[in-house]
């Protein structure tokens, strides 16, 4: 029947129907290997009840000048610092330094509030705590690696690349603040 | 090498369940009429000592797992319970433990072994590739159970190893909260890291079992490099092998029992026996002994994803190891100077491990001070980067050049014919 060497379809069907079925069937296989293995995958990422505690009210009255109080957000640490007038001098001073991850202090603070430092109490290299008090700039330093931190919480040595995050976060009244 | 089988079912029923299921002829032909050079050392007798290693694990984590409860409130005292009230518990969770150690331990000889008698080359590639993935099959358990006890080492080394993986661009993110199950290391990531360190050991031995059947095809390599060329250079495997490989276990489970039940805790870290507390970083926080020379490559670079990409890669490097060796020669024990190179390379390992534990700014030696009072002298990072540049200038760069410019010692004809050099050697 066949009329031409190394023709693959038998005579008398049309080829571009037997492709099409082809295509279909393997298009129709990947999509259902797809969705079932997509929520195989997808269970590990963050579930409802983890999503839904994602934030917090704290009280800043509790806090002294020049005194930090690490909070649980998120499953992370956030520091809560209310800074002397020394450490945003100083801050403000290294504001044109050469920085590793450019900012201002203005940028690090809800404005008029240069006070409150509210950061995410996270090394941005590894994950560790770091400590205040430590460190070569007054401010953090991570004794996993060895990165120092400004009173800014602005990288200024060792292998963190970025300054210390800031968690979304807003003044609901002068001694109350919303975390997330 | 497994030519014809010579197992003869001697009763009416092995006769029977011979042409059903040939599994007794399986175990026969492999590990008792199986041929092995007959001038393998003690150095291979690790690979039984692993499998040993394998099954102790096994067991003792299974019973382990009936008695600890994955979960951030009660996983650390669940290993409390374990280790007062629990009938043996101690002995078993100290065994599970040191096990760890130990295992590890033994296939880090197991490796170097294969290093020096060159048993990566072909035709072995795949046996060696199969190594490599059951090695990092067992780090990444190791990493896991490490994190089960739910102390403060725990704690953090999770965080920081699950870190390394944010450390990629753009999708780092999402595949560390991915692996987490949240936006830090929590009970979701307990709960599945426990899952996990329960699957893992089934697929250490199901790639054992890959391996030992490419180990089966090409046969065993031997101190000589030179494959067994007649029936006079092989020894069945029983009773030689068996025996052999039973007397380097016992002593091995000697030196396994003096850390059980007098050094329980000699390699773990105190500050293990503290609860997790995510706000809270142990000042000196450092990984189980055998991750330290990978954690002195991650902290020799001063990026974060360049410390992260070489630590993986001096991992990766040993997958492609087989072709970056140029020299025809298999054993070093006829090349003279690849020998340094490799005795430097075990040294280079020791270093970097010593480098893992120290803390990064700490000094090894010091010469002077400057005007502000800093140390003048060698670092720790400064001696981790030395060592990290001649870990992968083994591989990269000594490897491929030597094989091609040195001048190998002349290798005998045959195993036989090379214990006889030796002997006469040691008689002239």
């Amino acid at each position: 029947m066949a009329d031409t060497v190394g023709e693959i379809t038998p005579a008398g069907e049309d080829p571009s129907r037997r492709d099409f079925i082809h295509v279909a069937a393997l298009a129709a296989a990947a999509g259902a290997v797809g969705s079932v293995v997509w929520p195989l995958v997808d269970q590990m990422n963050p579930s409802g009840d983890m999503l839904a505690l994602a934030s917090l009210e704290f009280d800043l009255s509790k806090v002294a000048d020049g005194s930090e109080v690490t909070i649980k957000w998120r499953g992370k640490p956030v520091f809560v610092r209310k800074r002397t007038p020394a450490e945003i001098a100083k801050a403000k001073a290294d504001d044109n330094a050469d920085l590793k991850d450019p900012a201002k202090d203005a940028d690090r603070h809800k404005p008029g509030k240069a006070e409150w430092l509210i950061l995410i109490g996270s090394c941005t290299h590894l994950g560790c705590v770091p400590t205040f008090g430590g460190g070569d700039w007054g401010g953090w330093f991570c004794p996993c690696h060895g990165s120092h931190y400004d009173t800014a919480g602005r990288i200024r040595k060792g292998p963190a690349p970025k300054n210390l995050a800031l968690p979304e976060y807003a003044f609901l009244s002068d001694t109350k603040v919303k975390i997330g | 090498m497994s030519g014809h089988s010579t197992y003869e079912p001697k009763t009416g029923f092995t006769r029977w369940l011979d042409s059903r299921l040939p599994i007794i002829r399986l175990g026969y032909d492999s590990f008792v009429d199986y041929p092995t050079p007959k001038n393998l050392n003690y150095w291979y007798t690790f690979g039984g000592i692993l499998s040993l290693c394998l099954m102790t694990q096994i067991v003792t984590g299974i019973i382990l797992a009936m008695h600890y409860v994955p979960h951030v409130d009660h996983a650390f005292n669940s290993v409390e319970h374990i280790m007062r009230d629990v009938n043996h518990g101690w002995l078993i969770r100290y065994v599970h433990a040191n096990g760890a150690s130990m295992f590890l331990f033994a296939v880090y000889m197991h490796m170097f072994r294969g290093l020096y008698y060159g048993s990566y080359k072909a035709p072995r590639e795949v046996l060696w590739i199969l190594g490599c993935v059951i090695y990092l099959l067992m780090m990444a358990t190791a990493f896991m159970g490490y994190v089960l006890p739910w102390g403060q080492m725990s704690f953090h080394g999770a965080v920081v190893i699950t870190n390394l993986l944010g450390a990629f661009p753009v999708v780092g993110e999402s595949i560390t909260t991915w692996l987490w199950g949240g936006f830090a290391v929590d009970n979701p990531t307990l709960n599945r890291f426990f899952s996990l360190h329960f699957l893992m050991p089934f697929m250490i031995a199901g790639v054992v079992i890959l391996h030992v059947w490419a180990l089966h095809v090409t046969g065993q390599n031997n101190p000589s490099g030179i494959d067994p060329k007649s029936k006079e250079d092989t020894v069945p495997f029983t009773p030689y092998a068996t025996v052999k490989d039973g007397f380097a276990m016992v002593l091995f489970l000697i030196l396994f029992s003096v850390f059980v039940f007098f050094q329980p805790n000699a390699m773990g870290h105190a500050d293990n026996y503290i609860p997790a507390n995510p706000l809270v970083t142990p000042a000196h926080i450092v990984p189980e002994w055998y991750f330290l020379p990978f954690y002195a490559i991650l902290r020799a670079v001063p990026d974060k994803l360049g410390g992260a990409l070489l630590m993986f890669g001096a991992i990766g490097v040993l997958f492609v190891l087989p072709w970056l060796d140029t020299s025809k020669v298999k054993s070093l024990r006829y090349r003279p100077t690849a020998r340094v190179f490799f005795f430097l390379f075990v040294l280079t390992c020791l270093v970097l491990g010593w480098c893992g534990g120290e803390l990064p700014d700490n000094m090894v030696f010091q010469v002077g001070s400057t005007a502000s009072g800093d140390p003048i002298g060698l670092n720790f990072v400064w001696l981790s980067r030395i060592a990290a540049a001649y870990y992968f200038a083994y591989f990269l760069v000594v490897m491929p050049v030597l094989g091609l410019v040195e001048t190998p010692d002349a290798v005998p004809d045959s195993i036989s014919a090379s214990i006889l050099n030796h002997s006469a050697e040691k008689k002239g």
